[in-house]
């Protein structure tokens, strides 16, 4: 008899609307609403065997756990760009992409990943299945599955939109030694393609620029073109992807790491030519701007024709140059060698990057 | 193309001219760049690397991010954090520390502080928001001037209630006769700004080299320009010539661009103004014309500013004075860094201090 009995939906009176356009605070209540935004939404784009079975922690199978030779590699990163959709790319794509990136910069191939999207309440459902396609689609793209996920709703105005936190999970060969304090005297400095793309796509997206220009995000996975460079060069000292402070604030941090002086040769850096006017224009320095696709390789240099070669050889290294050298010193340092055969000192960013005034 | 600005045609000449500035230098000069993008530019290609040892750069007091008072900063901020506010500005200027925040950590209290890259873009922001105030922060030399006047000219038009600046204007001149009017002075020759002279033109300079006996050379900021600015000065000096000469003259005439400097002159006025370590110097900054004054935020907004002080450690005067280096600071380096400045030098990227942390940290 208990069949018939009504489902009481709360204690509400009027049945609640249950289709929005827009996220309203009962999608984070965990009643119904919730469970018809995970299944309706969420799965439809990010669903697996793995995800659907809807449990509260994702199991995962005996032939998916970590083979002997191999280590366990975990990173976690949360997203937040204002725009959440500029020229080349979105949030969702540089939720999967960052994160699986970071997984692979010592040497892993990343296999998993979990979701965590904080909405805010009245944001586009549309645009939230937008992100979702694209998150899909660039999960794909680097063989990567979401096997949880998580959704919370603030109220109007405590958020911003979207922020997705993503957790990679990943497996790596015990014969890499690969990290950033790995780099050694005498290793060459290698970068996949032209910087400052993203930091630029964005500052347009914003209508900082105040002019339109062809600039794309470089917002791509990194795994499949590090898979390809190591199995021809398992050698690799240290990977590195320059994103925030830039390809300059990176390669201060590993030289630091690793104890070494960097020097560069400023005119190997690739910069492309509408980045490198917008940079002008606004008196930013594209060694400071940041790359969601560009990676950094040192080696010794007994390997770096091949490592070129091998980046060359992939899509998303098809521009690959050697930029550097590495050399002894007491302390970690990065040096500029200028055009006109001078040197100067490169740090880190210093908190944001502002425009000067002329 | 790459991370170089430079052709290798230009960095062929500039080499050649910087053998040519060897071959003809007999005696020590301390030459003096006015202009902070100077500055930035010698730093960022290590031109300073090239000279011979009797040519000193110094750097002077030519960025308008350094030299904008405590008490205006102090007076933004104040303006900054009232809740009808939209306080928009150049970029440099969120940085700059007043005597106990900046405009950053006006915008994490909640104030509403944007970057804008030109002051037209505030006024559009006062046309868009008619319920709010909508303050300008009017700084930078001559350079930045037309556009601000030509903004308050467009708001006039408008007839706009909510739209104001925060006059913090300054010209080269009078900081030039300041610092050679000053006893310990070491300067021998200027190079002046390329930009600023294309919007005045450079006969204000005239009786400056004159008056003092010094060399004046007007050019840009590639390595080229600069080299040859050099080159000019260390000619005139070693030939004890004193003259204003232009190595800028595909942007620059003697007069300058004069629809730009009548326009300045139907909305500004020459008024003394404070240069933060330095100080009052006559005549130096510019204010709003009575007519205008109803665009004046210093007047619109009734804020009372307590006493106010500098760091005690800062050598930022004598750095922007030319008679220290920034290396010269016991603070330098250590306490101060541009992540964490106590005097405005370390702040904008044109800054002295900031120039040499960044550039000349080479061993």
């Amino acid at each position: 008899m208990e069949d018939n009995l009504p489902v009481m939906q709360g204690a509400v009176c009027p049945i609640p609307i249950s289709q929005h356009q827009q996220v309203v605070i009962g999608h984070g209540a965990g009643g119904v609403l919730t469970h018809d935004l995970i299944r309706n939404i969420f799965q439809k784009y990010l669903g697996n065997v793995i995800l659907n079975q809807g449990n509260d922690a994702a199991l995962l199978r005996m032939w998916q756990e970590i083979p002997e030779d191999q280590n366990l590699v975990v990173s976690t990163d949360a997203h937040i760009v204002s725009p959440l959709f500029f020229a080349g790319g979105d949030i969702g794509r540089l939720s999967v992409c960052g994160t699986v990136n970071d997984v692979s910069m010592l040497g892993a191939v990343p296999k998993f990943l979990t979701a965590t999207f904080i909405l805010e309440e009245g944001f586009s459902i549309a645009d939230l299945e937008k992100i979702l396609v694209s998150m899909a689609a660039a999960a794909e793209e680097a063989q990567v599955r979401i096997v949880a996920a998580d959704t919370k709703v603030t109220e109007k105005g405590k958020s911003d939109g979207v922020f997705i936190s993503t957790t990679g999970f990943g497996w790596v060969d015990r014969q890499y030694h690969i990290s950033g304090q790995s780099a050694l005297a005498g290793d060459i400095v290698i970068v996949s393609g032209p910087i400052g793309n993203h930091g630029i796509a964005v500052a347009e997206a914003r209508g900082n620029l105040g002019f339109r220009s062809q600039i794309r995000s470089d917002v791509a996975p990194l795994n499949d073109m590090i898979a390809v460079l190591l199995d021809a060069v398992p050698n690799v000292h240290v990977l590195r992807d320059p994103t925030r402070g830039g390809l300059a604030t990176t390669l201060v941090e590993i030289a630091c790491q690793s104890k070494v002086t960097i020097r560069l040769k400023e005119e190997n850096i690739p910069v492309d030519r509408d980045v490198r006017s917008a940079c002008d224009m606004l008196g930013l320095d594209p060694l400071y701007m940041a790359n969601e696709g560009k990676l950094i390789v040192i080696v010794p240099s007994e390997d770096a024709e091949l490592a070129l070669e091998t980046l060359r050889s992939h899509p998303y290294g098809h521009k690959a140059v050697e930029i550097g050298l590495v050399e002894s010193s007491s302390e970690g340092q990065l040096l500029l060698k200028t055009p006109l055969g001078t040197t100067r000192h490169l740090d880190m960013l210093a908190g944001e990057m502002l425009p000067r005034i002329c | 193309m790459t991370a170089s600005k430079v052709s290798p045609e230009s960095i062929r000449q500039t080499k050649a001219v910087m053998d040519e500035i060897r071959r003809i230098t007999t005696r020590p000069w301390n030459i003096m760049e006015i202009c902070g993008g100077q500055t930035h530019s010698i730093m960022e290609y290590g031109l300073d690397q090239l000279l011979p040892e009797e040519i000193s750069l110094i750097h002077g007091p030519g960025c308008p991010v350094c030299v904008t008072s405590l008490e205006l900063i102090e007076r933004a901020l104040q303006i900054a954090v009232l809740p009808e506010v939209i306080f928009t500005s150049f970029g440099d200027m969120l940085r700059v520390p007043g005597s106990s925040s900046d405009l950053f950590g006006a915008r994490a209290q909640g104030a509403d502080v944007r970057v804008v890259y030109s002051p037209m873009d505030a006024v559009k922001l006062a046309q868009a928001n008619p319920e709010k105030q909508v303050v300008f922060f009017a700084v930078g030399f001559e350079t930045t001037v037309p556009a601000i006047a030509a903004s308050v000219l467009h708001a006039e038009k408008l007839g706009l209630k909510n739209f104001s600046i925060l006059p913090a204007n300054v010209l080269v001149p009078p900081a030039m006769h300041a610092i050679l009017q000053s006893p310990d002075n070491r300067v021998n020759a200027f190079l002046a700004a390329g930009h600023v002279c294309a919007i005045m033109g450079y006969w204000q300079y005239e009786p400056i080299a004159e008056k003092y006996r010094t060399p004046i050379v007007v050019t840009g900021f590639d390595p080229l320009d600069l080299a040859m600015g050099i080159l000019m000065n260390v000619r005139q000096l070693e030939e004890d010539r004193v003259e204003v000469e232009n190595a800028y003259p595909k942007y620059v005439t003697r007069l300058g661009n004069q629809t730009a400097q009548s326009m300045i002159d139907q909305v500004f006025e020459p008024v003394d103004r404070q240069w933060r370590g330095i100080g009052t110097i006559a005549q130096s900054g510019l204010g709003l014309k009575a007519p205008y004054q109803h665009f004046d935020a210093g007047v619109r907004f009734d804020i009372q500013l307590a006493q106010l002080q500098e760091s005690p450690m800062c050598i930022a005067g004598s750095v922007l004075r030319g008679v220290a280096k920034p290396i010269d600071c016991p603070a330098f380096g250590t306490l101060c860094i541009p992540t964490n400045p106590l005097g405005a030098p370390m702040v904008s990227a044109e800054g002295a201090c900031s120039a040499y942390y960044r550039f000349h940290k080479v061993k």
